[in-house]
């Protein structure tokens, strides 16, 4: 599979979010303001991207030559919770700008299972790193689009007249549902 | 504390999905037949009902400031036995999760679990309250599994349900459907909720 085939395909076609179901919990949960739904976007793109990266060496250069793959789950959990201690205590001294803007993010993304998801995914695909660098780059995007979209609908939510019942989170899925149909139209593009 | 009192609250009240929605993500995912959604159910069960006994036995060693990461391993290491299991014994079921069994590691429920009742309460008292919770998730993707299968499919079980004019509405065991549906029911419980609660006041 070429770059931009794996690009296009794990941003719209396979979308992590309204297709594979991954980083529900995020998207349900500071989609309220675009404003922190950009900020959330940009902090998991940066932490999935270089977590994959540090995963799959590690598969290939450790886990692999040693024949310990069955320790995959605990070793990649493990990785990316210190990987994002350490770009959170990175981020504070190097740049606090920067972390005033993501840092309230960065523990969350820990559980977020985009991170896992993708750095396992990328295994079991077989890819190369330079595809796996792709493919997580495209994958965290794909979920930044679906959380600034979704957001964007919710301010809008402040002026509607909804359905006591529905107010919350019911609306926001029926609403995801509705996108995940729009991004149906996707398939069939690779 | 009762423990009727403890499996009730983690069946209806606190139930994971209707009333604290989470752990969204294997919900929705897995829930396209009844089968994959009661066996996702049960896997997750397991972890909840071995992490909640492993953490409850070790509360008072394990150190409060790296208590998430211990939890974590303890965790990780019943979802890996789990899919090891999984793996040897129910290859079909395996094979239609796929990513959804690591991923029950990130699954916030287990992490809320240890965190707000393992690590504070005795060995039996969390053993029932992980099977509480872990019996509500499996009943509701049972419902959300069941009602998608029927819908999308006409089949329960597999078993054809209605004649062969019947015309299964696709959309409801692809994607959408899930959101669409779980929406919907969210919304029934909560009106219920409701109007049980302007009853009682």
């Amino acid at each position: 599979m070429d770059i931009f085939t794996i690009l296009i395909s794990t941003m719209f076609v396979n979308n992590f979010v309204l297709a594979r179901f991954l980083g529900i919990c995020p998207f349900l949960g500071v989609s309220n303001k675009i404003e922190t739904a950009t900020g959330m976007s940009i902090a998991v793109t940066f932490v999935v991207t270089l977590s994959s990266i540090i995963t799959y060496i590690i598969q290939v250069s450790i886990l692999d030559t040693l024949g310990l793959e069955f320790l995959q789950t605990i070793v990649f959990i493990l990785v990316i919770a210190a990987l994002v201690q350490f770009v959170e205590m990175v981020m504070k001294k190097t740049s606090p700008t920067l972390y005033d803007a993501l840092g309230v993010y960065l523990p969350l993304i820990t559980t977020n299972c985009v991170v896992l998801g993708v750095a396992i995914l990328n295994i079991q695909e077989g890819f190369n790193l330079i595809q796996t660098i792709f493919n997580s780059a495209g994958a965290s995007i794909g979920f930044g689009i679906a959380l600034v979209l979704i957001s964007g609908l919710r301010e809008q939510f402040e002026l509607a007249d909804i359905p006591e019942a529905l107010e919350g989170f019911p609306i926001t899925l029926i609403t995801a549902g509705l996108m995940s149909i729009a991004f149906l139209g996707f398939s069939g593009l690779v | 504390m009762k423990l009727s009192k403890v499996f009730y609250d983690g069946l209806i009240k606190e139930n994971p999905i209707f009333v604290q929605l989470i752990g969204m993500c294997s919900v929705l995912a897995v829930t396209t037949s009844v089968v994959n959604g009661i066996g996702m159910g049960l896997a997750v069960t397991g972890v909840l009902v071995g992490s909640n006994l492993v953490i409850s036995l070790f509360r008072r060693v394990i150190p409060d400031k790296i208590r998430i990461p211990a939890f974590v391993v303890v965790i990780a290491t019943f979802v890996t036995i789990i899919e090891m299991f999984m793996k040897a014994y129910t290859r079909d079921l395996y094979n239609a999760l796929g990513i959804f069994i690591p991923l029950i590691v990130v699954n916030c429920i287990i992490l809320a679990r240890a965190e707000a009742f393992a690590s504070q309460n005795g060995v039996v008292a969390s053993v029932v309250d992980g099977l509480g919770m872990g019996v509500g998730y499996t009943g509701a993707l049972l419902i959300l599994g069941a009602l998608r299968e029927i819908i999308g499919a006409g089949t329960l079980f597999d078993i054809q349900l209605f004649g062969p004019s019947f015309e299964p509405a696709l959309i409801f065991i692809m994607p959408p459907g899930a959101f669409i549906l779980l929406g919907i029911l969210i919304g029934i419980f909560n009106h219920m909720l409701k109007k049980k609660s302007k009853v009682d006041a």
